[in-house]
């Protein structure tokens, strides 16, 4: 049967490498453009490459690198440099963010709201906390996603310590009305801490973290073309925190450990190429991501859009349920063309279950298992949308032919 | 998406997905049995040409709604049983099918035992039909049928969690 390396390295033979090769599984994690690898470099060994917190050249220079990204990705939501904590993923600020602001606040209330569509690293630190006596709540979502207003308003009391509700939903695309949501919660409870995971929306939707009146908002640099190594969680000044790793503290108060200098320069460079013309990005991923759409529903029949149509959905985001076809043998069909995608079905999964996020939109699990998701960039080209939408309807026929549910 | 699990598929998978043997329904097939459900996003519908004199498995094709594994396992199985008597065909395990197919990933097992389900179905259904049971042929279902029977319960149970009320509080919250 041979070792799993023999077995994956076996498995990449008979695969092979496709002549053209479309990567639009930017939800899971992306390339890294050559500008900030070459930003990143010298930071493993020419200079910086110390550690910051010490009193040598080699760690100031690391130091440097820091405070200027500290800065620029401080400045970019806007919020103080001293409100930003580096950490080395996005599920590490929604960590810190959730079972953090928690705990530290428990005497305000024992009460959590989350979204149900949330990300699992919000959604499992705020289950786990429900074994520490306390109560989390769900908050439904409507058929695109967007969060029950009315239900949010209806849950949120004096016993609320923290609600949590993602700014864009990483699987459909949602965009939350984050301001009216802050709103809302505000008038209920002053003292409510509110946590925003802003992974999927950075870079695509300005952000701005005082015309938003959140308290805690998570980063994440490996989604936004960016290396993977780094996440932040902003902290607004004065909100109670606490430390949820322990270790030597280096430069900052909540996250032990020494910095991944060089991601976190990566996490800068990739922020700003992103940042510097983002309205234009956006358009130009917005007339991509609609091509895509409207070619989809063109050339193959039977299909469902997953999330919301228009301004309220992000700019990269295309999300599509093939029906009678399974997600996982159709991510695989099309890997074998070199168009790579990750889908929700629970063939995909650990747990064999589908998507909680389609299910909370109110699909069926067989329409959850059909869903392909698909993120373009300001990389991708209207040639590589074309080669998708002259292979997906071939993909689709072929394991459609296979399956005994004859349409 | 979901917790994400590394799938590490044999070549033989991928070549099984890629040009599956036997696929496609029969059209002068004898007995035809399926397994596994669209909720459950898998399902293999089984079909088998048998010689009626000699009870043996003249040739056998599949339909299959489910992952690469899924497709690859039902592929395998058909070919496995080609020129068996159905005595031999109904032993094949669900271990064997994985291991002719390079070793299937754990959570892939199920797979397998899907695609022998399907076969086996299709056996009983074929001595049922002609109002027989041989001796080899157990009374009560095996491993495989049960794990069937299972799935396709799984998801009314799924469903059944899923209807229990829209996300109010009490039945949301863990405290
Ligand atoms: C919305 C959202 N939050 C959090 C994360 C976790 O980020 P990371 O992969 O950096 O741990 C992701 C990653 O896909 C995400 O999409």
């Amino acid at each position: 049967m041979g070792s799993e390396l023999e077995k994956i390295r076996g498995f990449l033979r008979a695969h092979g490498k496709p002549e053209r090769e479309v990567y639009l599984d930017l939800e899971n994690s992306g390339w890294v453009p050559p500008q900030v690898v070459e930003a990143m470099l010298p930071y493993f060994n020419k200079y910086g490459y110390g550690h910051p917190s010490i009193t040598n050249r080699r760690g100031w220079e690391a130091l440097e690198a820091l405070i200027e990204a500290r800065e620029y990705i401080a400045h970019s939501i806007g919020a103080r440099p001293s409100e930003l904590v580096f950490t080395h993923s996005g599920t590490e600020a929604n960590n810190l963010a959730i079972l953090g602001a928690a705990t530290a606040n428990k005497n305000k209330g024992r009460k959590i709201l989350i979204s149900a569509v949330e990300h699992y690293s919000v959604m499992l630190p705020a289950n786990e906390l429900a074994n520490h006596g306390f109560k989390v709540v769900q908050i439904p979502v409507d058929s695109e996603g967007i969060v029950d207003l009315e239900m949010l308003a209806s849950l949120v009391d004096e016993d609320t310590v923290l609600v949590s509700i993602q700014h864009v939903n990483h699987e459909i695309g949602s965009i939350q009305p984050l301001r009216s949501i802050v709103e809302i919660i505000r008038d209920k409870n002053k003292s409510t801490i509110i946590h925003t995971d802003a992974v999927d929306a950075y870079t695509k939707i300005s952000l701005d973290v005082e015309r938003l009146g959140v308290d805690l908002l998570s980063l994440s640099s490996h989604k936004i073309l960016g290396p993977k190594g780094a996440g932040a969680l902003y902290i607004r000044e004065g909100t109670k925190i606490n430390r949820i790793l322990y270790g030597a503290l280096s430069t900052q108060q909540y996250w032990p450990g020494v910095e991944n200098v060089p991601a976190i320069v990566g996490f800068h460079k990739a922020s700003h190429l992103a940042l510097e013309f983002m309205e234009d990005h956006v358009r130009y991923m917005q007339s991509l991501r609609d091509k895509l759409l409207e070619g989809i529903i063109e050339r193959v029949d039977k299909v469902l859009i997953n999330g919301p149509t228009g301004n309220k959905r992000v700019a990269d985001n295309v999300n599509v349920s093939f029906l009678y076809v399974e997600g996982e043998a159709l991510t695989v069909e099309l890997s074998l063309r070199g168009i790579y995608v990750s889908s929700g079905s629970a063939c995909t999964s650990r747990i064999l279950e589908p998507s909680h996020v389609l299910l909370a939109i109110g699909r069926k699990h067989e329409e959850a298992h059909g869903s392909i998701l698909f993120k373009v960039s300001r990389y991708h080209k209207p040639s590589d949308i074309d080669y998708v939408l002259k292979q997906l309807p071939q993909a689709v026929r072929r394991l459609r032919f296979l399956s005994p549910l004859k349409t | 998406m979901s917790t994400r699990i590394p799938l590490p598929y044999s070549p033989k998978v991928l070549e099984l997905f890629r040009n599956p043997r036997n696929a496609g329904s029969m059209e002068d097939a004898t007995v035809k049995a399926t397994t596994g459900s669209l909720a459950c996003g898998d399902m293999i519908a089984m079909y088998l040409k048998i010689d009626d004199a000699k009870e043996v498995v003249l040739k056998a094709s599949f339909e299959s709604y489910g992952c690469a594994a899924n497709i690859a396992a039902a592929s395998i199985l058909t070919e496995m049983v080609k020129g068996k008597t159905l005595h031999e065909a109904w032993n094949i395990s669900w271990k064997e099918v994985s291991d002719e197919l390079g070793g299937l990933p754990i959570i892939k097992y199920h797979c397998s035992i899907l695609a022998v389900g399907a076969l086996k179905r299709a056996i009983r259904k074929y001595y049922r039909h002609r109002g027989l049971r041989p001796g080899w042929l157990p009374e009560k279902p095996t491993k495989e049928e049960l794990q069937a029977v299972e799935e396709e319960k799984f998801i009314e149970r799924l469903y059944g969690r899923a209807s229990e009320g829209k996300l109010d509080e009490g039945n949301r919250s863990r405290s």
